[in-house]
């Protein structure tokens, strides 16, 4: 069953276009991830889904409901974390968990089951003020506060951004037994490494959708080979290598640079040519494709 | 009914927590009180005048007696010449001058209209104007004590109401006005903004809260506090500087909280317009205190002011609510008497509050 159907959906600010015709199905109990850099819609969507702004353009509805017309029914099926850490600093860990299941006329024991695995964990500070928590421990409360009245769909706006590695293994952990209670999920991250935790992703670019698939069908429709090539030269090797004219493409990916070579390349050459442009001992190995890979890609086309 | 506890509790706690906003609550009207009352004040003692005596006669100088005995003068210069007078007044060493014409005596004694002269420092008008008025007063007294015929007139004046010309009973009135005002609208803006500004309101709005719960949670807290408030400095005026509660103290309550929700409305008003607290802040200082201050007849009398001023004065609820409540303190009417002010008042604030209804966001635009 769809869960969130968005058709077609176009919104500016002034002059700024936010988003330009997007379109997606989110399947119910499915974890949807919506990856793309700062700025290219994601909040904007996440807006619009959870009824806070309404569409310039196009249509979407959640749970059968229109976010425009049925704003009210919406309201109370979904849970939303928005980007920004915002719950009351000023209030406690508890007060704040209380506060958020009685808005929603519910109960924290009433939920309990729900949100135990992750409150557990900030439980011994739950008489410390939410603005003196650290961000890991921010995002469980927030979490915490949009699971307590037992959502149908959580919407998290890039719950992961500013948390340590380890927070955020956890978190997709977490999100992970939450789809088994049912729950659909949409979650939007600028981290790449997360996407293959999604059962599904768009990868989005300035208000535009370059690809829904699964994080495999995404790797998989990489058609090109991918080069790794690996050199204590980077910046230069980077330069040299952008002027070969066999060279499609090449970027920086952490310690090695990422290169798609056009049809009649091979690593032989590119080794001789490096090595006559005064880099000798580069290493060129052929690599499977990652999703930013892709997203460079599709992102170039 | 137990979410909107959950509001209120909420609102409390914010409001403990914060030791800027309790000193705004409770610091800022006990300070507003004790300055207007101690501090500006029109009353005077022992202001410094000069007597010209160019008659120099047993009457005119009992005259400069019976002004320097009052306490409410001094002499401090003794005038030989009509610059000694003008030096005096520029070196700032005093606020009026007596001259007394040299036939001053001769024209007392015969029975012949003697005339003095005063002569005040207009450049702070409104001191001049008292002390032009207490001086008459006090040569008018000096005229009727002497004279001793049998069918002598006397114009005697009593300022019903507030015998003593006491400003303190005007400005307790006016300081409940700027408090509640600056408490109930400012406040309740300010928190408003502060839940759009950290972004909490998202979290509200995407919840099955209906709007007037929100609104309802946020301002029910501040009804009670300022309603303690009101109580407060009235009581601080009673017992500190002796005003009157000659009207019904439930009458009285009832007066302030219409305006405390007259003044929450226009809070609420202002912050469905308003996106930060800082701008919050700035609209509700220009917009609803000065107003309140300026335009209510309570530092400036209305009658005497320009025709749009005047005009603007008649939608500023602070005006009615200060008429309304000298009425029922000082005079010791009851609402019935005042109708028309109360009426007026309960209209802008319906008027206020429906605003805010319309101009209340669903969404974030």
């Amino acid at each position: 069953m769809t869960t969130i159907d968005v058709r077609d959906v176009y919104k500016n600010y002034g002059k700024t276009r936010a988003l330009e015709g997007i379109s997606l199905r989110v399947e119910e109990g499915e974890i949807f991830g919506l990856i793309g850099p700062d700025g290219a819609g994601k909040t904007t969507l996440f807006r619009i889904l959870t009824t806070l702004l309404t569409p310039d353009k196009g249509s979407a509805t959640v749970l059968g409901y229109d976010v425009v017309k049925d704003f009210k029914a919406i309201r109370k099926l979904v849970g939303y974390m928005p980007g920004r850490f915002s719950l009351y600093q000023d209030l406690t860990v508890l007060e704040n968990l209380q506060f958020f299941a009685q808005v929603f006329g519910s109960t924290i024991e009433e939920n309990y089951y729900l949100i135990k695995d992750i409150y557990q964990q900030i439980e011994p500070f739950k008489h410390r003020r939410a603005g003196q928590l650290s961000g890991g421990m921010k995002q469980k409360l927030a979490l915490s506060c949009a699971l307590i009245h037992k959502p149908r769909i959580l919407f998290l706006d890039e719950p992961t951004t500013g948390v340590d590695a380890v927070s955020r293994k956890e978190f997709w952990d977490m999100l992970h037994r939450l789809r088994k209670e049912g729950i659909t999920i949409l979650v939007s991250t600028p981290y790449m490494d997360e996407a293959g935790k999604c059962d599904r992703i768009a990868l989005i670019q300035k208000g535009r959708l370059l690809a829904i698939d699964t994080p495999a069908g995404i790797v998989n429709a990489f058609e090109k080979p991918l080069w790794a090539v690996q050199t204590d030269q980077m910046h230069l090797v980077l330069q040299a290598l952008r002027r070969h004219a066999n060279v499609a493409s090449v970027f920086p990916f952490g310690d090695v640079l990422h290169l798609t070579p056009k049809s009649d390349f091979t690593t032989g050459e590119l080794s001789n040519y490096l090595l006559n442009s005064g880099f000798p001992g580069v290493d060129i190995s052929l690599i499977p494709a990652t999703i930013e890979d892709c997203f460079m890609e599709l992102m170039a086309e | 009914m137990k979410t909107l506890w959950a509001f209120v509790l909420k609102e409390i706690y914010h409001i403990l927590r914060d030791r800027r906003t309790l000193f705004i609550l409770f610091g800022m009207p006990a300070a507003q009180v004790l300055i207007f009352g101690f501090a500006v004040t029109n009353e005077f003692k022992g202001a410094s005048f000069a007597i010209y005596d160019q008659s120099n006669d047993p009457v005119s100088i009992a005259l400069g007696r019976h002004m320097s005995g009052s306490g409410h003068f001094k002499q401090t210069v003794v005038a030989h010449r009509t610059e000694d007078i003008h030096q005096a007044f520029q070196s700032g060493k005093i606020k009026m001058a007596l001259v007394i014409p040299p036939d001053f005596g001769d024209r007392y004694r015969s029975g012949n209209r003697p005339e003095v002269q005063v002569i005040a420092d207009g450049s702070d008008p409104n001191t001049a104007t008292t002390l032009v008025n207490y001086a008459s007063m006090m040569i008018a007294q000096f005229k009727a004590q002497r004279v001793n015929q049998p069918f002598h007139i006397e114009v005697a004046t009593r300022m019903v109401y507030n015998p003593e010309l006491k400003s303190v009973f005007m400005f307790v009135p006016g300081v409940i006005t700027l408090v509640l005002m600056l408490i109930s609208a400012l406040m309740t803006s300010l928190t408003l903004a502060k839940e759009k500004e950290t972004g909490t309101m998202e979290l509200l709005l995407v919840s099955p809260l209906h709007p007037m719960m929100i609104i309802v949670g946020k301002v029910l807290p501040y009804v009670l506090l300022s309603l303690i408030n009101a109580v407060l400095i009235i009581a601080m005026g009673v017992y500190i500087f002796d005003v009157p509660i000659k009207g019904s103290l439930i009458a009285l309550l009832g007066l302030n909280t219409l305006f405390i929700i007259t003044a929450l409305s226009l809070g609420i008003l202002i912050s469905t317009r308003t996106q930060t607290q800082q701008s919050a802040m700035l609209i509700s200082l220009l917009s609803l205190m000065m107003p309140s201050m300026l335009l209510s007849g309570f530092v400036f009398p209305i009658e005497s002011m320009p025709w749009l001023l005047q005009m603007i004065s008649t939608v500023i609820p602070a005006k009615y609510f200060i008429i309304s409540l000298k009425a029922i303190m000082l005079k010791g009417v009851g609402l019935i008497v005042v109708w028309r002010e109360v009426s007026v008042l309960a209209i802008l604030t319906f008027v206020f509050l429906l605003a805010s209804w319309k101009n209340f966001k669903l969404r974030l635009e």
